[in-house]
Order: structure tokens, then C-alpha cells, then sequence
């Protein structure tokens, strides 16, 4: 009994193949996109497992000196105190694809050496016998990266052997700290101490041992945090592309049981009971989901492969943070892509579902009622979206990210779910104003095909708006970004010495050749106890004329030498500071705010003070970068001078284009991702369209075959056909106009400051938004093609059919 | 003459309808087609209403032939010379009643309030005007669909099984009105139907059977 339903109920898919495609193909992309997003946070979050995992530094304090390095003799001096300390000293080694960051650490406390040292000898570097930790620690020692980098290293004399290690954090060189000594050619030196447990009570105090110490907390949790927001804003486009995904399987799985309606009758009359026949349409829905998921993953799986360099650039670019290039098939996000397209699959196929078991024996069949019923909707629908909207802009008053997130939900679903009826309202009195008797048609055809249009339209509008939005809010920060980035880098050369004495002699030998040279030291210490940095600057006109203040008193730049500072926006968010407001540092010291500057993708507080000042409070301070400002003509000529004068090496002089260039490549790069995520809403719910149209074909050709007999050819029927679809993008997209524009307010003035800590100023591109229309426009001009074409193809006796009844 | 049809050919899927049919029309007569189920009557009438094309033969309408003309030329011809009633109305939904009843005669650009505003009383649909179809009974919406096909005053009515979706009474009477209507625009009627009771009230009755108009 069971096989011979089954069969009957598979037919319909024989029937309609097209219908199928659309559910599986539907349900695929959602997958795919919400797996891609999965699999790239998988990515990410693994990474910072491994690199915190690895150098075991995720919340241990970090005692640095200001001053300089601190001594071999020193660390021993804190050791025999009871300090329970690890070295670490940090440089770079130069490779032809440029300078590489190498770590030096105690490799005998390193959690990886319990493990086979060398777990990949293809790089061909690395010996191919086991190894023992004398190998690893005494000369010549052994560099540990992951592949790319030791290929990378490898065939090089000058260098120790490579051992590829997959617990190396990505992007980095690991090893032994007097490997890295003697790499590095800072004998006796270490850069910071991390502390890994308590100092016993009867220990000396740190300064003591260490003169000009100071500890700080590490900023990783800050990092954590942006990092947090970057994956839950990608989160958030998944999802949203997964619910654009459901809309499309909502109209076509809601199509499919309105049309075996009839099956489903005859069945139950026939004798098969209710509960028997639900299990096996959910039987079938389960099976479509799996095979659909199944798919997605598949496409998931290319898409995040493609797209995570980008995010990886991203990350390191805005955060520092290493993220892997390379995908790995990972248990939470196959299972989670699963889920969701089973979760998926079943949410838009629970109303038919219930609809199945309250399906009397007896009633009119056919999709008309699935449009009148889906008409009732829009009421209700428009209520539930209003009540939504306001749901979330309430949300608003509680503050935070989460509150941020919630506030744009509920805009845009609510914004989706109160379509249908604006634009029913709309359509309505354009056609009572219509004067022509066609034109009356097509106005209120367009009205009264909304109910069956208006999953699509939805999801057009979810695209577009977040289209709108997020260009809008890219688009003003690369303007902002842009116009940042040149007042910041004005200075034409950037120069980094080998060390204080060369700085000097580069200061003395450019003073009669540049126009200025403007010195600048920092120093790592808390700002307003949080983790920071504090610059030195020399007062000049460069900075008084370029340098990006939000907001300051009458004469900042005067106060900067006598120790007052000018502090970054996220700090001043964060710590709740403004002008007028004093600083808090170390020592129970203090400095009078007397500005607050932009600093965009810089997550750690950061302050500025005069270069006497600061070097009066920590004599010591490296100081072996300056800024160099001189006619950009002569630019070549100083660099190639500088270079053979002083033996400087290729990353020590940094032309302000470079990086500026190199700033926004980054930038372009960070948004890449959203970019891609955005263009493929977008083409979902142009599908969605499509599908909605296809879907809704066989309901279609009733209402245009009269029309038809009455005089109007088929060709002209087909551009009606065009025009109505276009028509109806267009007003869709004039209605996302307004709510793109509320989500990049809610953007850039509620999510970003939770975000990032920044403000960004709001800018409007209505080109772009004639550029969205028009693709929109496309959008629904494509989506209608083929069923133009299909009524301009069709023959006099197809719609015919429509009115025979004999022949 | 009105109407002329000349060695009529026509065969769907393979199976030929009917082949040399030939009959004619002047203007003002009220003609019945009658026959059995499949014998081609409403494909005879299409190709007449100028909907599909013929495989051979001609037919003409006061003179000018029209089964050799493309979509286009159909259309126009559909939307200026011949009114067309269906079985199952037809009407559109997303328009009024009034809408829906002034609608082919606004599209061929021969629209007359006066005579509309008369067919829609002579109908009964006046009060009905601002109503959706959708709300009206079958036999009111084929009122509708009369009262559509004659306002733009056609040459030519066509009507397939007009009445076949009424009762018997509710089917009397509006057969009544749309022949009273036909008589007073002065309209030629060419009817389908399997009803001898509704083919003895009109002038004259052709019988289609294998092929053949008898």
C-alpha cells in the first residue's frame, strides 16, 4: 500500500520536473551560502585555537620594558626570584616574498614538542630522521612553520633546517630562542616576558629586578572580541541568504501540495489513512532535504574555499589575526549545513504539512486557492511586519551589539512582511487612475498576481535593502577611509632605522636635504587601564594642518608639549572620555584630554602627546622611525641615496603610496567577502522570482488566454508579461530605498560603534542606487524571460486549451 | 455576404477534424452549430474567430481574407470585427464589472458609453457595475461576457456553449437577452452548442459530423 502511494505521490515531481529543480536547486544555494559562512568561521576559529593554543599567550600578562630589551642576566635574576616567567624575542626574516615574522620562544615548555617534531618532510628541507630535542635546541636548530612558509624557506643555506608542524600558528616562524638569537643577531636579548603563573607573596617587586618594567594584560581578548563581530556580522549574511533561500522553497514546496491537492484527496479516498500518507510526504520532504544538503555542501564547500583568502587578508589586516588559507572538511559546519537544510526543508514545508492533516475529503482543487488563500495573508502579514519593526527598533533603547542585530531583524523582517500590502495598496490606485483600458489590466493584473509574487518580492527586497545598506555603509567608510588615510600619511617617506645611532646619523644627513623630519617614539602602556599605545610626535605644521581631530579644544596642538593628549575615538568610547576629560596612566599619573582623532581599523586605545614630554618620562625609548616630508620629485632619488648611504634594507623606507595603496587593498580585500555574500543575495532572489514565476505559470495562462482571444497578440502579451515583472522589481526596489538606507544608519551608528568602537559618518551614492534599481529592474526582466518567451512560442491551440471544451 | 468559409481544412495531433467545410454568413442571421463531442465544432469556430490558423481553405469576412494573416493581423481583426463569448466566461478578475464589460470596445478604440450604458441595463447588470466578477453567480458573469462582446458591436459574434455552465432557466434566459441584444446591434451570431432546444431558437442550424457540415 505503502510503495503504491508513494509512487503516486512521486509522480507529481515526473509531472513537473521544473518544480524539482527549483526545490532542490533552492534549497541547495541556501545551504551553500549558509555553509560557506560556516566553514569560513570554522576556519577563522580554529586558527585562533591553534595560535593561542600554541604560544600560550591568550590571558597571560606580558612584562615588557619600555626602555629596551630586556637582559639574559635580568630573566635569570626574575627566575631565581620565584618569577614564573617564558622568553620570547620576535624580528623578522627576509624572504623574496618579503620579511617574515619568526618567534623565538622556550621550545622545551612548547606543548607541540610532545608531539612527532617533524610530521611532514615533503617541503624538502627538513631532515627526514626523527628528531630529538637536542636537534631542536641546540646549533643549528630547527625552524617550525606550517607548509606554505617552509616552502617558502626552503633551499635555504643561510637558514636551519625547516620542519613543517601543523600546530605552528599560520604566517609564522617558531623557534628556539637562541636559534632566534643568533638569527637575529640580538644576543642577551628578549622582547617580552609572559608571565604563566603567580609570583609568590615574598618575591621582589618587579621593578626591582627589572628597571622600567611594566606589565600588562595582552590585548587578545579585545582582538577576540572584534574578531567576534566580523564572524557575527558574516553569520548574519548567511542567515539572511538562507532565509532569502527558504522564501523561494516556501513558494515552490507551498505550489507542489496546492497542486497534488487532488492526489492527496484521492488517496485518502481510496483508502490510505491520514497519518500514513503525512509520514510519507514528510518522508519525501526529509529525502529532498538531504539531497538538496548534500548539494549545498558541495557549493558551500567551493564558494568558502574561494572566498577565504580574502577573509583571511582580512582579518590579518584588521586584527593581526592568522587565519589559515587552506579549508579543511570540519565535523560542526557538514553537520550544521545538514541540519539546516533539514530544518529549512521542514520549516517551509510545515504549512502543508499541517494543511495535509486538516485537508477535507471534499473541496475545490487547484492553485487559485493557494493565491486566494496566500491574498488573506497579506493582512496579517502586514500587521505581524509592523509589530515586528517596532519590536526592533524598541530593541534599540537597550544598547549593545546584540540589541543592534536585533533592531535590524526586525526592520527587515518586518519591512518583508508588510510589502505585499504596500505595494497592493500602491498597485490599486495606480490603476484606478489608469486611463487606458490596457493599462487598467496590467495595473491590476500586476495587483492581483502580488499574493503569489509576494515570497519573491520579499526576498528581492531583503536583497536589496541589505545591498543598499552595506554599500552605503562600505561606500562611506572607504570615502571616510580614503580622506583619513591622506590626512594621516602626509608625510611623503617613512623611514624605520636600524637602531638609535643610525637614526641619528640618518636625522643629521637629511636635515639639509628634506623639507621636515618628524621623529616619532611610542611606548607600550595602559591608557585608562585598558592595554595601549602612547606616541611621541614633535609639533609641526603637518599635524596641525592634516591630522584628523573629531573634536578638540581651542589650541590643542600647543598643549601636546606640555603634556596634555590627544586620544584615539575607540578609546574615548570605550573609557567614556572627552575633551576636558584626563587620562588615566600608570603610576597613578594623569594627562588633560585636548583632542580626540579618527583612528580607523586600529582595535587597541591609543594617545598622543609631545615627543619632549614623552621621552622626559621614559628616557629610553627607541627612537628609530620618523616621517619624512620632501617634494615628492626628489622622492626616488633620497630613497636610492638613503639605501646605498646607509645599507638600508627594502622595508626600512616606505613611500606614503605604497601604503596608502597597500591601506586600501586591505580595505577592498575586508569587504570583498560582503561584497560576494551580497551579489549572491542578490541572485537568489532574482531566482526567487524566477521560480515564482515558473511556479505560478500554469495559473498564469487562464488569466491571459482572454485576454488574448479579446485582440492582444502574444507578442505583445509577452513584453506585458516583461514589464509587469519589471515593473514590480522596480517599485520593490524603491521600496528598499528607504529601508537600505535605515539599515546603514543602524550600520554605521549602532552596530560599528559596538563593533569596532568607531563612528562613521553617513554619506549618500544615488548613483549606486540607480545602479541597484536598474540591476533590480534586470533582476525581474530575466526572471521573466523565459516565461515571455514561453507564451511568444506558444501555439494558438496551447491556449486554446484554456477555453475548450470540445474540439 | 458577411462570413465565407471555403474548403475548410483542419487535423490536430495528427487526427483530422474535418477537411472542405464550407458554409457562409450574412449579416444579421443567427447560425447554430451542433454536433458530437470531438466532431471539431469549437475548432471550427476558433479558426472562424480568427484564434487559430487553418491547415487549408480560406475564410473571408466581408470580403477580406483573414486565415493567411500573422498573429498581429489576428488580433487586431479579433479585437475590431468579432465579438467572442466562452463556455466559461472568461472574464478578468483583477478588473470590474464595468471594467470588465467596456473593455474590448475601449481596446479597439469604439467605445460608446451610451450603448454600453444600454447593454448593461438591458443585462440587469447595472447595479453590479462596481463589483468584482468574482462575487457575481454564473449566470451573471456570462451576462458580462455577453454584454463585453457586444459593446465594441462586432460583425461577427461567436459563442461556444454560451450556456453550458447555466441551469436551464438561469440558460433561457440569458439566450433570450443576448439574442435580443445580437438583433438590436445588428451583429451576425455564430453559435456552438449540443443543445437542439437552444439551436431551434436560432434562424438557422449546421450539423458538423465526420468531417462534414451538413
Amino acid at each position: 500500500m505503502r510503495r503504491t502511494a508513494l509512487i503516486a505521490l512521486l509522480s507529481h515531481w515526473r509531472h513537473r520536473p521544473g518544480q524539482l529543480v527549483t526545490l532542490v536547486l533552492g534549497l541547495a544555494l541556501a545551504t551553500a551560502l549558509w555553509s560557506a559562512v560556516q566553514a569560513i568561521n570554522a576556519e577563522a576559529r580554529n586558527s585562533y585555537a591553534s595560535a593561542a593554543a600554541t604560544l600560550q599567550s591568550a590571558a597571560q600578562p606580558v612584562i615588557t620594558r619600555p626602555s629596551g630589551p630586556i637582559l639574559l642576566e635580568e630573566y635569570a635574576a626574575l627566575r631565581r626570584a620565584g618569577y614564573p616567567v617564558t622568553p620570547r624575542l620576535q624580528g623578522r626574516i627576509q624572504t623574496p616574498d618579503g620579511p617574515l615574522p619568526l618567534l623565538g620562544i622556550d621550545l622545551l615548555s612548547w606543548p607541540g614538542l610532545a608531539a612527532p617534531a617533524n610530521d611532514d618532510t615533503d617541503a624538502g628541507s627538513a631532515a627526514s630522521q626523527p628528531l630529538t630535542p637536542a636537534d631542536l635546541l641546540t646549533a643549528p636548530g630547527r625552524l617550525l612553520a606550517q607548509p606554505d612558509i617552509a616552502r617558502q624557506l626552503a633551499n635555504r643555506s643561510d637558514l636551519p633546517p625547516v620542519i613543517t608542524h601543523q600546530a605552528v600558528p599560520p604566517g609564522r616562524i617558531l623557534t628556539d630562542i637562541a636559534t632566534a638569537e643568533r638569527l637575529l643577531n640580538r644576543q642577551g636579548e628578549i622582547d617580552q616576558l609572559l608571565r604563566t603563573g603567580p609570583v609568590p607573596a615574598n618575591a621582589p617587586p618587579l621593578t626591582s629586578l627589572l628597571p622600567g618594567a611594566t606589565e600588562t594584560q595582552p590585548d587578545s581578548p579585545d582582538t577576540s572580541r572584534l574578531t567576534d563581530s566580523f564572524h557575527l556580522n558574516l553569520t548574519a549574511f548567511g542567515m539572511l541568504a538562507f532565509a532569502v533561500g527558504l522564501f523561494v522553497i516556501h513558494g515552490v514546496s507551498g505550489l507542489a501540495f496546492e497542486e497534488r491537492r487532488a492526489t492527496f484527496r484521492t488517496l485518502r479516498a481510496l483508502g490510505l489513512p491520514l497519518p500514513v500518507l503525512t509520514r510519507l510526504v514528510l518522508a519525501e520532504l526529509v529525502a529532498l532535504a538531504l539531497l538538496s544538503g548534500l548539494l549545498g555542501l558541495a557549493l558551500g564547500y567551493g564558494l568558502a574555499a574561494a572566498l577565504l583568502p580574502d577573509v583571511s587578508a582580512s582579518l590579518r589586516g584588521l586584527y593581526g589575526a592568522q587565519v589559515d588559507t587552506t579549508l579543511q572538511l570540519r565535523g560542526s559546519w557538514v553537520f550544521g549545513g545538514m541540519a539546516m537544510a533539514l530544518i529549512g526543508a521542514l520549516t517551509a514545508g510545515a504549512q502543508g504539512l499541517i494543511r495535509l492533516r486538516s485537508l477535507p475529503l471534499l473541496a475545490a482543487t487547484g492553485p487559485d486557492r493557494w493565491a486566494s488563500a496566500a491574498a488573506r495573508q497579506i493582512r496579517l502579514m502586514s500587521v505581524l511586519g509592523i509589530a515586528l519593526a517596532a519590536a526592533g527598533l524598541t530593541a534599540l533603547s537597550f544598547g549593545g551589539l546584540l540589541a543592534g542585530l536585533a533592531a535590524i531583524a526586525g526592520l527587515l523582517l518586518g519591512a518583508a512582511l508588510t510589502l505585499p500590502a504596500l505595494l497592493r495598496l500602491i498597485l490599486t490606485r495606480i490603476a484606478q487612475r489608469a486611463r487606458s483600458p490596457l493599462s487598467q489590466w496590467v495595473w491590476s493584473d500586476m495587483s492581483a498576481q502580488l499574493p503569489g509574487l509576494s515570497l519573491a518580492l520579499m526576498a528581492l527586497l531583503l536583497a536589496l535593502a541589505t545591498n543598499i545598506g552595506v554599500t552605503t555603509m562600505v561606500s562611506s567608510f572607504r570615502l571616510t577611509f580614503t580622506g583619513w588615510l591622506d590626512q594621516r600619511l602626509a608625510a611623503e617617506l617613512y623611514l624605520t632605522a636600524r637602531s638609535d645611532r643610525q637614526a641619528q646619523e640618518i636625522t643629521a644627513w637629511l636635515s639639509p636635504r628634506v623639507d621636515a623630519i618628524l621623529p616619532r617614539r611610542s611606548v607600550d602602556i595602559q591608557l585608562a587601564n585598558q592595554p595601549g599605545r602612547i606616541y611621541g610626535i614633535t609639533d609641526h605644521a603637518t599635524y596641525r594642518d592634516n591630522w584628523p581631530l573629531l573634536a578638540a579644544t581651542a589650541s590643542p596642538w600647543d598643549q601636546l608639549q606640555t603634556g596634555a593628549v590627544l586620544i584615539n575615538e575607540q578609546l574615548a568610547r570605550s573609557a567614556n572620555l572627552w575633551i576636558g576629560d584626563t587620562l588615566p596612566l600608570p603610576n597613578s599619573q594623569s594627562a588633560p584630554i585636548v583632542g580626540v582623532y579618527s583612528d580607523y581599523g586600529n582595535p587597541r586605545a591609543q594617545a598622543i602627546t609631545g615627543l619632549s614630554h614623552l621621552t622626559r618620562q621614559f628616557p629610553n625609548l627607541p627612537g628609530q622611525q620618523m616621517g619624512i616630508r620632501i617634494d615628492r620629485s626628489q622622492i626616488p632619488q633620497l630613497t636610492r641615496q638613503l639605501r646605498q648611504t646607509f645599507d638600508l634594507p627594502a622595508d626600512a623606507i616606505i613611500d606614503q603610496r605604497r601604503l596608502k595603496a597597500l591601506s586600501l587593498e586591505i580595505f577592498e580585500r575586508t569587504f570583498l567577502v560582503t561584497g560576494a555574500l551580497n551579489v549572491l543575495t542578490l541572485g537568489v532572489a532574482g531566482f526567487a522570482i524566477l521560480t515564482s514565476l515558473l511556479t505560478l505559470w500554469s495559473a498564469r495562462l487562464p488569466q491571459l488566454a482572454p485576454v488574448w482571444a479579446l485582440g492582444i497578440s502574444r507578442r505583445q502579451l509577452a513584453w506585458l508579461e516583461l514589464l509587469r515583472s519589471c515593473g514590480l522589481a522596480a517599485l520593490t526596489a524603491l521600496a528598499a530605498l528607504p529601508l537600505g538606507l535605515a539599515l546603514a544608519w543602524l550600520l554605521l551608528a549602532v552596530v560599528n560603534v559596538e563593533a569596532f568602537g568607531w563612528r562613521l559618518p553617513m554619506h549618500l551614492f544615488p548613483l549606486d542606487w540607480l545602479g541597484l534599481m536598474g540591476l533590480a529592474i534586470l533582476a525581474g526582466a530575466l526572471a521573466a524571460i523565459l516565461p515571455a518567451r514561453k507564451l511568444l512560442r506558444m501555439s494558438p491551440a496551447a491556449l486554446l486549451q484554456v477555453f475548450s471544451h470540445d474540439r | 455576404m458577411l462570413l465565407n468559409v471555403r474548403s475548410l481544412a483542419k487535423s490536430y495531433d495528427d487526427r483530422l477534424l474535418f477537411d472542405n467545410v464550407n458554409l457562409s454568413l450574412n449579416a444579421r442571421d443567427t447560425v447554430a452549430l451542433t454536433g458530437e463531442s470531438g466532431s471539431g465544432k469549437s475548432t471550427l469556430l476558433h479558426l472562424i474567430g480568427a484564434l487559430d490558423a487553418p491547415d487549408q481553405g480560406e475564410i473571408t469576412l466581408d470580403g477580406c481574407r483573414y486565415d493567411d494573416l500573422d498573429d498581429r493581423g489576428r488580433a487586431t481583426l479579433r479585437r475590431t470585427r468579432i465579438g467572442l463569448i466562452f463556455q466559461q466566461f472568461n472574464l478578468i478578475g483583477s478588473l470590474s464589472v464595468a471594467a470588465n464589460l467596456s473593455f474590448q470596445a475601449r481596446l479597439a478604440d469604439r467605445s460608446d458609453p451610451e450603448w454600453t450604458d444600454h447593454i448593461a441595463q438591458r443585462l440587469g447588470l447595472t447595479p453590479l457595475l462596481g463589483q468584482s466578477p468574482e462575487t457575481l453567480s454564473g449566470g451573471q458573469q456570462q451576462r458580462v461576457a455577453i454584454g463585453r462582446a457586444l459593446a465594441a458591436r462586432p460583425a461577427l459574434l461567436l459563442a461556444d456553449e454560451p450556456t453550458g455552465n447555466l441551469d436551464e432557466s438561469n440558460s433561457d434566459a440569458v439566450l433570450t437577452l443576448m439574442l435580443d441584444l445580437v438583433r438590436e446591434s445588428g451583429t451576425a451570431l455564430f453559435l456552438v452548442t449540443h443543445s437542439d432546444r437552444i439551436a431551434a431558437r436560432l434562424s438557422q442550424r449546421l450539423h458538423l459530423s465526420q468531417g462534414r457540415i451538413a
